[in-house]
């Protein structure tokens, strides 16, 4: 009974996602240009029918679920008003009314006003066949967290449904720059509530998230030389982390976030090092007469990938934690670099130069097959999406950076060109359930 | 006299060292077009220049850095970059007499400290760029350390592709990037 509808979601997939990144990254809007590759798939049609009271909101809470749902590309929106009652309760529900419009999924709920200015929010997800309830919540929430409940809202559904994490209410960061300035930005994974974290007359680089998202690592240059940071994204205190005598870059978290993997020159050639976030206790990881960068923990915390140029030309090793001897993992090619792995550990993303193109490309641990994902000249810094679907990267149309999108298992792949905007460096924030 | 004979013939064994190491390096681009050899910015002839071209532009000023060595544009020391071929952090033939001349100001002024700024230009992955533009500033550390100047005055960082002089997107602009800058403390 799930899945009717067929027809090619390809275009919906991401779209969303990095339309409104683009958008609310530019100061102009953004005009599209989506190259789509891929086949079709199904969708879940689903019915939303309006939160009773929530007219009296700035913005209804299911517009948003419903761009949210939509934007997946895995839901079929169906009409969920025209109800002579707006119903809030299961037991209110006429289900042959949303059996005839062939939807599968029905969402109710209400919004009510709390004293102090508050809200109650619920909502349930119920099943039109069988009809019953698949999922319910409540929120109290402040004003300012309606869009985020909507978002929540809508990866409860995602989740019920497809069996897969949502990824709504996670949130991303990336730095634009704007003439001779620097910013270091966070947006909802829509794209809504851009904030600026860090202003700089100089270069930012390489944010990375700590696992719980309260902090966030980078690199700055506003002392003439890279230095690595951590941000609270609490308090906006900030410490310099990583300050040894020549360059310090390329931070990433442990995934129990009591360790950072820097890149340090500080003992000659970039080697990578293991500090604490407070900057405490430099461990020399990697040894090597050539460069070792970009390293990058894997999901269990057992392993590190790394670009070293140790082999002759840059490829991606692996290595234990613990240290050892790396292990190469590329070698078509004379340029394999900026690994990630995937959530679930089975494969990681990087950057493949092909004939002085430089695309994203994805490789499978076990198989050691590498498939290209995507086909522009000059595509970087790729970041997997929490539940792993979707890889963000930065690429370049007509000279200035923009984000775009490629599904992880490569069937849609899209690019994005706006108008104005120059955005780069990309890192897609942790998901974090709050019970 | 002689000493300078010595320090050439130092940098000659260096640069041959060098040359070995840089053959293993990574490549930062395609060999894709013909090399042109000569980056479009190069001045490395030490014949004295009169301080002000224009005399038109600034008819009252004097030569406000005639005192200082680093900052006249008629001394060898006002030259501050080192320009590289693709995929190379070996310095040239031309580029020598710089770093001669900087490592001689640096043993006869032992409190003055420099930094040495690697830089790429912007093809690639922006962090290994990191890394490369380093090597390329860790070379000419190294030939500086070579010809008597104390590690303490030297520090190579690296930019990456971060700092282009040039925005253009050809062999041009790239070639202008691919360098090494020295910057003394206090500039």
């Amino acid at each position: 009974m799930n899945t009717k509808t067929t027809f090619s979601f390809a275009r919906r997939v991401v779209l969303g996602f990095l339309a409104s990144i683009l958008l609310a990254a530019s100061p102009v809007h953004a005009q599209l240009r989506i190259e789509i590759v891929g086949g079709g798939s199904s969708q879940y049609p689903i019915a939303l029918v309006p939160l009773k009271g929530e007219e009296q909101l700035p913005q209804k809470i299911t517009d948003v679920v419903a761009a949210d749902l939509s934007r997946s590309g895995l839901f079929k929106m169906i009409d969920g008003g025209g109800m002579p009652v707006i119903p809030s309760e299961p037991g209110e529900v006429i289900y042959p009314i949303f059996k005839a419009r062939s939807a599968d999924y029905l969402v109710i709920g209400s919004v009510s006003p709390l004293p102090g200015g508050n809200f109650d929010v619920r909502f349930r997800l119920l099943d039109v066949d069988k009809r019953t309830q698949l999922t319910s919540f409540a929120y109290q929430i402040t004003p300012q967290q309606l869009r985020n409940t909507a978002h929540k809202i809508a990866d409860a559904i995602y989740e019920k449904i497809t069996g897969d994490i949502g990824v709504f209410s996670t949130r991303i960061t990336y730095v634009v720059r704007k003439g001779t300035r620097f910013e270091l930005q966070v947006a909802d994974a829509d794209g809504a509530g851009p904030q600026t974290v860090l202003a700089s007359e100089e270069q930012i680089l390489s944010p990375a998230w700590s696992p719980d998202g309260t902090r966030i690592a980078y690199v700055s240059f506003e002392r003439k030389k890279p230095i690595v940071f951590v941000q609270s994204m609490v308090t906006g205190q900030r410490n310099a982390v990583a300050n040894f005598r020549g360059s310090n870059s390329a931070p990433a978290w442990s995934p129990d976030g009591r360790r950072l993997a820097v890149v340090l020159t500080k003992d000659g050639n970039s080697q990578i090092y293991l500090i604490t976030p407070e900057g405490g206790n430099a461990t020399r990881l990697t040894s090597s007469g050539g460069i070792d960068t970009e390293p990058n923990f894997s999901p269990d915390g057992q392993s590190i990938i790394f670009t070293s140029d140790r082999g002759g030309s840059a490829q991606i090793y692996r290595v234990p934690v613990s240290g050892g001897t790396p292990e190469r993992l590329t070698f078509d090619g004379s340029y394999n670099v900026s690994p990630r792995y995937a959530p679930d550990g089975k494969s990681f993303a990087f950057v493949q130069r092909n004939n002085g193109r430089f695309n994203i490309a994805v490789q499978d641990f076990a198989s050691r097959q590498a498939q290209l994902l995507t086909e522009n000249s000059m595509d970087e810094s790729p970041t997997f999406s929490p539940n792993g679907r979707i890889i963000l990267y930065a690429t370049e149309v007509r000279g200035r950076g923009i984000l775009a999108a490629v599904s992880s298992d490569g069937r849609v792949r899209q690019r994005f060109s706006a108008e104005a905007g120059d955005v780069r460096e990309p890192a897609w924030g942790p998901s974090i359930k709050n019970p | 006299m002689n000493k300078i004979r010595i320090n050439f013939a130092a940098i000659s064994v260096l640069m041959a060292l060098l040359a070995g190491c840089a053959s293993q390096a990574p490549k930062e681009q395609e060999p894709a077009r013909v090399e042109t050899g000569k980056p479009s910015i190069t001045q490395v002839d030490p014949v004295v220049r009169p301080a002000v071209k224009d005399p038109v532009a600034t008819p009252v000023k004097p030569p406000v850095v005639s005192g200082n060595p680093l900052k006249d544009p008629g001394n060898i020391l006002s030259k501050r970059s080192i320009f590289y071929d693709y995929d190379s952090n070996v310095v040239k033939d031309e580029y020598k007499p710089i770093i001669t001349a900087h490592a001689r100001f640096l043993t006869q002024n032992r409190n003055r400290k420099i930094a040495i700024q690697g830089n790429t230009d912007e093809r690639g992955s922006r962090e290994y760029n990191i890394a490369l533009g380093q090597r390329r500033a860790d070379s000419v550390k190294q030939m500086m350390v070579l010809l008597g100047v104390q590690e303490t005055q030297i520090e190579a960082v690296s930019f990456g592709e971060e700092k282009p002089r040039s925005q253009g997107k050809d062999e041009a602009a790239f070639s202008e990037n691919r360098r090494s800058d020295i910057a003394y403390d206090g500039e």
